[in-house]
């Protein structure tokens, strides 16, 4: 443990990449042995229905590229929890944030329609991260003046956003044809799609948040206040730092990373605000970032791979006739094994 | 000539410990160490911080396993692997910080540690069993009392009974009086005078010399992980432990010539009738008035627990006053943010550095930086200036002679060390008003003495220093003012050089006269 500090932290990054890497791997690998049982118990054969999904997934540029698209937003969400979390904040709010962000993106597209997408698009990004800002400004507030936990403020508002934007679909929004969605956005308020494939912008979105995220942590000054206010608040505050005003802003960014990946799903996947348009995106960017320990490498990662296997497990349900809760198994299997963390390789913990 | 072979009783030594090895990443503790404890002798462990001692103890308590060596008890070696094992040889130990459940009465806390507890508990029995001990040796404590409500000093005594009623022959005591009030450690003395009477073995780690010098039969010296030796205690002097202890001998303390001005000069810091609010059991600050001039050392003598943080944090600006006004500078600064008051110029000493003042999984560098990012802050706050960093700090360290290990991890750091890097970091920046707690807690002798002439040297540069403390000969040494704080309220003002210890003491603990 002593050996950690003697160096400065940057010689350390190539060895962290590979060992997070390696942890990782090793990891994922037992998941999927775990899983094989599973199919085994049920009298299934596990090695085609493993090979199904990693085949449907990884085989093929096509079904490389839906994997991506699955991945973009839980990669953001994720990002939208690790954020608050280096304050020492848990904020299981994504979803409410993602649904919220999403209806003020809405909001954007359907007023500003003439607009064109040069302005109309980062507006909407804007209007996207106000919106999960104010709704993470509630459980941040109560929390900065030490009234109520956010993990509980934050999460019970998950079940009340949904209920917002179902509101405003069926009071205002919804198209002359259809009650559940809104009318399909117009092509200047669609995110641009790379490769020709249903990638789309929110992919850059994610990777440049994430690396900004990596770069403010490690080197700036709120970096630095965040790690203190996150390893020891008590010092933090008696050093000066400004408690509060931290617990505050650094939950409002999270809100507004989880709004923003709201407006990438209604403006670059869907293309229209639907009803229930996610069920439970922002709670799998919880479990990504806590699987990866709030590591962006391992959010990277994470998030690949919960794409693989839920995109792979859609494909199941046809091939296979096996039903979805098995991918269930397979994504509680993998959390059941990182959270072991089998201490082999643990490694050297930072 | 340091060997004291004369055995106070028998010839047998009950404990010999036979060149013990133990090291730790990075730092050996100790080195081969031959170690030999009589029944019927106090026997002192002096040493700086980080000669080994308590780890040497914690070797002997089972606590620690040594690398090498071996331990004795009445002859025998024996292998000690947990305390579970020093308690079944008879061997238990305090610890510095008590370990006492304070929901549970003080005859709970010593059933719960004794080896033959049956399954009803059978409590009279016990209560009687304590009481009787406790007339014999000076241990009188209520045993019906939750510990919760019993003073540091009375937790203490339980600690030793709980020893004594667990059949211990030898006890081994951490640094016992570091919690105590002066006359308290004077019973203290007692009950170790009656203990070995009867012929306990009674180990005594410090580092205070007057101390040993009062109470012990043989002086044990530890230094760097060696013994430097062991000598009678009525042979030794403190000229003689000192050289032991060191190297060479350290320089005195220049205290220097007290600032005539102090009493005229417009106060730095001023509270008019300064209260905070009562939080859970804590002690709330009440009417305090209180000044410090610029060239002035006010000491704040007074029981850790009696307002002495939120003293503390009422001027750092953490606690709220919720009634009176703070006035720093000669403006009514009540209700400022911790980071402007930081930036006009006050500096914080912590009672508990790693708590209070450092962020354990940061590096030191990092921590070095904390309490004024801003001013390392470059492009807008992009980066952080650590060159700039490093060369204040080391500024300021190097006139302290302290050496900054700037890439360990804080939490890596011990006691004493962790203590240094906070000195130097607080006394940086210049700051006009520093507040410390505690300041040489934890602090060997050398390290005390640079600690204590840092403030000297920024009284002389017109800084005011806020030290509290419960080190009297400390505060009577630096203090131009002497106030003591009891139960939240200020209950004596005093000239140093027209007091004494005693006089404070019992004002300290509340007892009149």
């Amino acid at each position: 443990m002593s050996g950690v500090g003697v160096q400065p932290p940057s010689a350390m990054l190539g060895r962290r990449l590979l060992q997070t890497g390696a942890r990782y791997l090793v990891m994922i690998l037992l998941a999927f042995l775990l899983f094989g049982f599973i199919l085994m118990l049920s009298g299934k054969e596990p090695l085609p229905s493993i090979r199904d999904i990693l085949v449907s997934t990884l085989g093929s540029g096509y079904g490389l590229s839906e994997v991506v698209v699955a991945m973009i937003p839980m990669l953001i969400t994720a990002l939208a929890v690790a954020l608050p979390s280096r304050v020492g904040l848990i904020n299981v709010g994504g979803e409410g944030q993602l649904y919220i962000g999403a209806a003020f993106a809405t909001w954007g597209a359907l007023t500003l329609q003439h607009w064109p997408a040069w302005a109309l698009l980062p507006t909407m990004m804007l209007l996207g991260m106000l919106g999960g800002a104010l709704w993470a400004l509630v459980p941040g507030y109560l929390r900065a003046i030490g009234l109520v936990n956010e993990t509980i403020t934050s999460l019970l508002l998950n079940s009340v956003a949904p209920k917002i934007v179902g509101f405003l679909i069926f009071g205002f929004w919804h198209s002359a044809m259809d009650t559940v969605k809104t009318a399909n956005f117009v092509p200047a308020a669609r995110l641009p799609t790379l490769f020709g494939t249903r990638i789309h912008l929110g992919l850059v979105m994610g990777l440049v948040l994430l690396a900004l995220f990596e770069f403010a942590m490690r080197h700036t000054v709120w970096g630095l206040e965040m790690r203190a206010i996150g390893g020891n608040p008590q010092a933090a505050q008696r050093n000066g730092i400004p408690l509060k005003a931290y617990l505050v802003t650094t939950m409002c960014l999270g809100g507004a990373v989880a709004g923003l990946a709201g407006m990438a799903q209604v403006s670059g996947f869907y293309g229209v605000l639907l009803l229930n348009f996610s069920t439970g995106l922002g709670f799998m960017g919880f479990l990504i970032c806590w699987l990866a320990g709030g590591e962006p490498l391992g959010i990277l990662l994470l998030s690949f791979v919960v794409a693989v296997i839920t995109t792979g497990g859609n494909l199941l349900q046809l091939t296979r006739d096996l039903p979805y809760a098995v991918i269930n198994i397979l994504l509680a299997f993998t959390l059941f094994v990182v959270l072991a963390r089998p201490a082999f390789f643990e490694g050297k913990k930072a | 000539m340091l060997n004291a072979d004369h055995p106070p009783g028998g010839a047998q030594p009950l404990i010999a410990l036979r060149g013990i090895c133990k090291s730790f990443p990075g730092v050996v503790a100790n080195d081969g160490i031959d170690l030999d404890i009589y029944g019927g002798e106090v026997h002192a462990l002096l040493g700086e911080n980080g000669a080994g001692k308590s780890t040497l103890m914690k070797v002997l308590y089972g606590f620690y396993r040594a690398d090498g060596g071996q331990v004795l008890v009445e002859g025998k070696p024996v292998s000690i692997d947990s305390p579970h094992d020093a308690r079944r040889l008879h061997i238990g130990m305090v610890f510095q910080d008590l370990n006492l459940i304070p929901a549970l009465s003080v005859a709970e806390n010593i059933a719960l540690f004794l080896p033959d507890l049956r399954a009803v508990l059978n409590l009279r029995e016990i209560e009687r069993r304590i009481t009787a001990l406790a007339e014999r040796y000076q241990l009188k404590v209520n045993p019906q009392a939750l510990v919760s409500e019993i003073s540091i000093g009375e937790q203490q005594k339980v600690e030793i009974l709980k020893l004594l009623l667990s059949d211990a022959r030898v006890l081994i005591l951490d640094e016992p009086t570091r919690v105590l009030a002066p006359h308290e450690v004077q019973g203290l003395f007692t009950v170790l005078d009656g203990l070995r009477r009867d012929g306990y073995a009674i180990v005594l780690i410090t580092h205070k010399m007057k101390e040993v010098l009062l109470c012990a039969d043989r002086i044990s010296v530890l230094r760097g992980g060696h013994l430097a030796g062991t000598m009678l205690a009525a042979e030794a002097t403190e000229e003689r432990l000192i050289t032991l202890m060191f190297e060479r001998p350290p320089a005195g303390l220049k205290s220097g010539r007290r600032s005539q001005r102090s009493g005229r000069a417009a106060p730095l810091l001023e509270l008019r009738g300064v209260a905070t609010r009562a939080a859970g059991t804590g002690i709330r600050l009440q009417r305090v008035d209180l000044k410090v001039h610029p060239g002035e050392i006010v000491g704040v003598a007074g029981v850790s627990g009696n307002g002495q943080r939120e003293l503390c944090d009422v001027v750092l600006g953490m606690e709220p006053c919720v009634a009176g006004r703070k006035y720093l500078w000669g403006r009514d600064l009540t209700g400022q943010s911790i980071r402007s008051m930081r930036r006009s110029g006050v500096a914080f000493i912590p009672e508990n550095p790693l708590g209070m003042a450092m962020v354990p999984f940061m590096t030191v560098l990092e921590n070095m930086a904390l309490t004024r990012t801003r001013r390392y802050a470059r492009h807008g706050g992009l980066a952080v200036d650590w060159a700039a960093v490093k060369a204040e700090v080391s500024t300021t360290a190097a006139r302290l002679a302290f050496t900054v290990p700037w890439y360990a991890l804080a939490r890596s750091l011990s006691g004493g060390n962790l203590q240094r890097m906070i000195i130097a970091r607080e006394l940086t920046h210049g700051p006009k008003l520093i507040v410390a707690s505690y300041l040489t807690r934890g602090l060997d002798v050398q390290s005390a003495i640079a600690a204590r002439q840092a403030l000297v040297e920024a009284r002389e540069q017109g800084a005011g220093v806020l030290l509290i403390s419960e080190d009297l000969d400390e505060l009577f040494a630096l203090s131009d003012r002497l106030v003591v704080l009891y139960n939240g309220r200020i209950v004596g003002e005093f000239d140093p050089a027209e007091t004494d210890a005693y006089q404070v003491g019992h004002l300290m603990t509340g007892s009149e006269g």
